[in-house]
């Protein structure tokens, strides 16, 4: 029991996005039992489940590299949407005109992308590290002027990405039943686990978050680290950036990761996170990133009027940081022990009652 | 000029007064460039009223949210906030069923509780600001997509008249090109701006309310130490800036006399940037209220010279990104050549704010 006790403890900012997931679940299988069935078309699974893993891959992997800028910057980078537009806008052009579509072109170009994005990432960090602009602030300057530049990488209107390896990865490969921007989302997680659990990363990131100085006073240059997640946030962008287009099949520099940052700054502080730095957790993120695409599928699912699906997102999103807030948590931990206590008193003043336990 | 400050004890400027006074300068060292540059429009003095003719809504906004920044917060929702009004507004008038007032009522109350539904979440329940300001802004967002989907254009005769109405400067204006004197216009809104300006000016340097947003700004430990009530003023911050927002949807409105979805939209990062270029940070407790519309006047410029200079609509984003990425580059070399106390600035007695 106790060490129950303690394993809740310990996992309790996974409370909040967990009660949010249970809670939706519940709301679609009162609308209908039939959520959870999962059907096979042509040799893939379709699906609530697995359209919700698909369609947030995206969110996911920002949402990751979300959580890092915040922890240690202590601020939001909102520019992400629209770094990953270049960096697919750059992807796309490379293919395009690399000649023959193999799997080495998408490869190469792929990795094009992943340095463009470390560019804007060494760009947007060297603002925020070096002269210690607010992260909002330095990426405000590629929010603003981020589509342009992609649309002129463009050259025309919006360039159709149809060749065969797109679509793969943009779908489904035959014979593997899962999506594959599924996969390629799993893969990315693992890698960013991997990482997590081998190197000191994390320690680095919570400590610079907590309190810069103390951190350069042990040696570790809080710069470097900033500077480092931002390197780390242009890849996500780059990885996002690259499964939407080939999801899309064609980069359209106006609406690829359209304000795509308000919701993964949302899967920050769903999952747990405080967004003025510190301790994360990246679990948190991404099941906040899934969470918010739960909600907005459940609300097409519920069938509200789609002009006003924002303004519910916003009355539920509200709802729950009321609940998750820590006046109210303190309130109703105050109402609990009271009764705990009233509890007590009686069952003392009982003893058969007690026997009972 | 002779500077009488020989005698007196010499203070250091604060660094509100630093930036601000950094971000005058880029304003100036700007508008001088575009009078050298293109004199044929930028010597008009209706091109300078004209800024503020058509832009008086953002430069509402940018001090509503002025002063949330300098209190260490950040509302986001104020450009959707402000376009809900100005469709909410329209809807009441298209109807018949109010008078201006009757519009004007309207969009004061749905600023306000905007404002106080935010000060609320934020300054009591103790919830982080950029979430709860993003959903009021998708819940405005979303109250507009239910209110209607089209654009309407008011016809009622009183709105039309006030839509309509310009003063006239009559000392000032230019002679045309006929031999006709054209004085100076400028609308209803910007005397709105200017008393707004004045006001908050007041409240922030004066009040009680003003000097304790600085202090909760700068540090909110210590500030509630001194005794004073942290929530409060946060509370009052946020509500301020939801009212400007209001108001600025009704000048929105009476400018271009339309409610549309796309109204005030990305006005928050507009107004984000102006406060920037205007040396208000985003961490708190750093400004000068009268750098708000310094930078909105520096933003406005840019995009004005931009188009002046016929760059291609995409090179314009990029381009003011570009100014954008120098002034917040400039400020931050100043900042901290200022840290590391390799220069002191001394104004003279009769130049200090």
């Amino acid at each position: 029991m106790s060490k129950l006790k303690k394993h809740i403890n310990r996992s309790s900012h996974l409370f909040l996005p967990l009660s949010v997931l249970v809670l939706l679940i519940i709301v679609n299988l009162i609308k209908g039992a039939d959520y959870f069935r999962i059907t096979m078309v042509n040799g893939a699974f379709y699906g609530n489940i697995p359209n919700i893993l698909f369609g947030a891959s995206e969110l996911v992997i920002l949402s990751i590299g979300m959580t890092l800028v915040t922890a240690a910057s202590r601020g939001q980078d909102i520019s992400i949407g629209e770094n990953g537009a270049i960096t697919s806008a750059i992807f796309v052009w490379y293919v395009l005109n690399a000649g023959e579509v193999t799997l080495l072109t998408i490869l190469v170009g792929f990795f094009i992308s992943c340095v463009a994005g470390i560019l804007i990432g060494a760009f947007n960090g060297t603002l925020v590290s070096v002269f210690n602009v607010q992260p909002m602030v330095a990426t405000l300057i590629l929010f603003l002027g981020g589509r342009s530049i992609a649309f002129m990488i463009d050259g025309k209107v919006s360039p159709i990405l149809a060749n065969e390896i797109s679509n793969k990865i943009g779908t489904v490969i035959p014979g593997i039943p899962i999506h594959t921007p599924i996969i390629l989302t799993a893969v990315f997680i693992a890698i960013v686990a991997v990482v997590l659990k081998k190197t000191n990363l994390r320690l680095y990131v919570e400590s610079v978050g907590i309190n810069p100085s103390a951190v350069r006073l042990n040696g570790i240059d809080p710069k470097k680290i900033i500077f480092l997640t931002f390197l780390i946030m242009g890849v996500c962008s780059a990885v996002a950036g690259f499964i939407a287009v080939n999801k899309a099949g064609r980069h359209d520099s106006v609406n690829l990761l359209k304000f795509i940052m308000m919701d993964a700054i949302l899967a920050v502080a769903l999952g747990g996170n405080s967004l003025g730095g510190g301790k994360f957790s990246i679990t948190g993120s991404i099941i906040g990133a899934y969470t918010i695409e739960m909600l907005n599928r459940t609300l097409l699912r519920l069938e509200v009027n789609p002009e006003a699906i924002k303004a519910f997102k916003a009355v539920f999103i509200i709802v729950l940081m009321v609940i998750a807030s820590p006046v109210v948590r303190v309130f109703v931990r105050k109402v609990l022990d009271k009764a705990k206590t009233i509890g007590k008193a009686s069952s003392l003043s009982t003893p058969d009652s007690r026997q009972m336990d | 000029m002779e500077s009488p400050n020989t005698t007196k004890p010499k203070t250091r400027l604060s660094n509100s007064n630093l930036l601000f006074m950094i971000a005058g300068i880029i304003f100036v060292l700007m508008y001088g460039f575009a009078l050298i540059r293109y004199p044929g429009s930028f010597m008009q003095f209706q091109t300078f009223f004209d800024l503020f003719n058509l832009n008086a809504a953002l430069f509402i906004v940018t001090l509503g949210l002025c002063v949330v920044m300098i209190a260490g917060g950040i509302d986001i929702s104020v450009g959707a906030v402000c376009g809900l009004v100005t469709m909410a507004c329209a809807m009441l008038l298209q109807s018949g069923a109010a008078s201006i007032w009757g519009a004007l009522l309207l969009a004061l109350a749905i600023g306000t509780a905007f404002g106080v539904l935010h000060g609320f979440l934020i300054a009591y329940l103790e919830i982080q600001p950029f979430i709860i300001t993003l959903s009021g802004m998708f819940l405005a967002q979303g109250l507009l997509t239910t209110l209607h989907k089209d654009p309407i254009n008011v016809t009622m005769p009183a709105f039309v008249a006030l839509r309509n109405y310009t003063i006239e400067i009559p000392w000032l204006g230019t002679v045309n090109r006929l031999g006709y004197f054209i004085p100076c216009e400028i609308k209803p809104g910007v005397i709105v701006v200017v008393v707004l300006i004045i006001l908050y000016a007041i409240l922030m340097k004066w009040s009680r309310f003003g000097r304790n947003v600085y202090a909760i700004g700068g540090n909110s430990q210590s500030a509630r130490m001194l005794g004073i009530n942290v929530k409060r003023t946060r509370f009052f911050s946020y509500v301020i800036c939801g009212l400007t927002a209001g108001i600025s949807g009704f000048v929105y409105l009476m400018t271009t006399g339309a409610g549309n979805i796309g109204n005030g939209a990305l006005f928050e990062m507009k107004a984000i940037a102006s406060n920037v270029i205007g040396g208000i940070l985003l961490n708190g407790g750093v400004g000068n209220l009268l750098g708000a519309p310094i930078g909105t006047m520096t933003l406005l410029t840019i995009n004005e010279l931009i188009r002046a200079a016929g760059v291609q609509s995409n090179l314009q984003a990029i381009v003011s990104g570009l100014l954008l990425y120098l002034f917040i580059v400039l400020q931050s070399i100043v900042m901290s050549l200022r840290g590391e106390r390799k220069f002191r600035i001394v104004l003279p007695p009769w130049l200090k704010p």
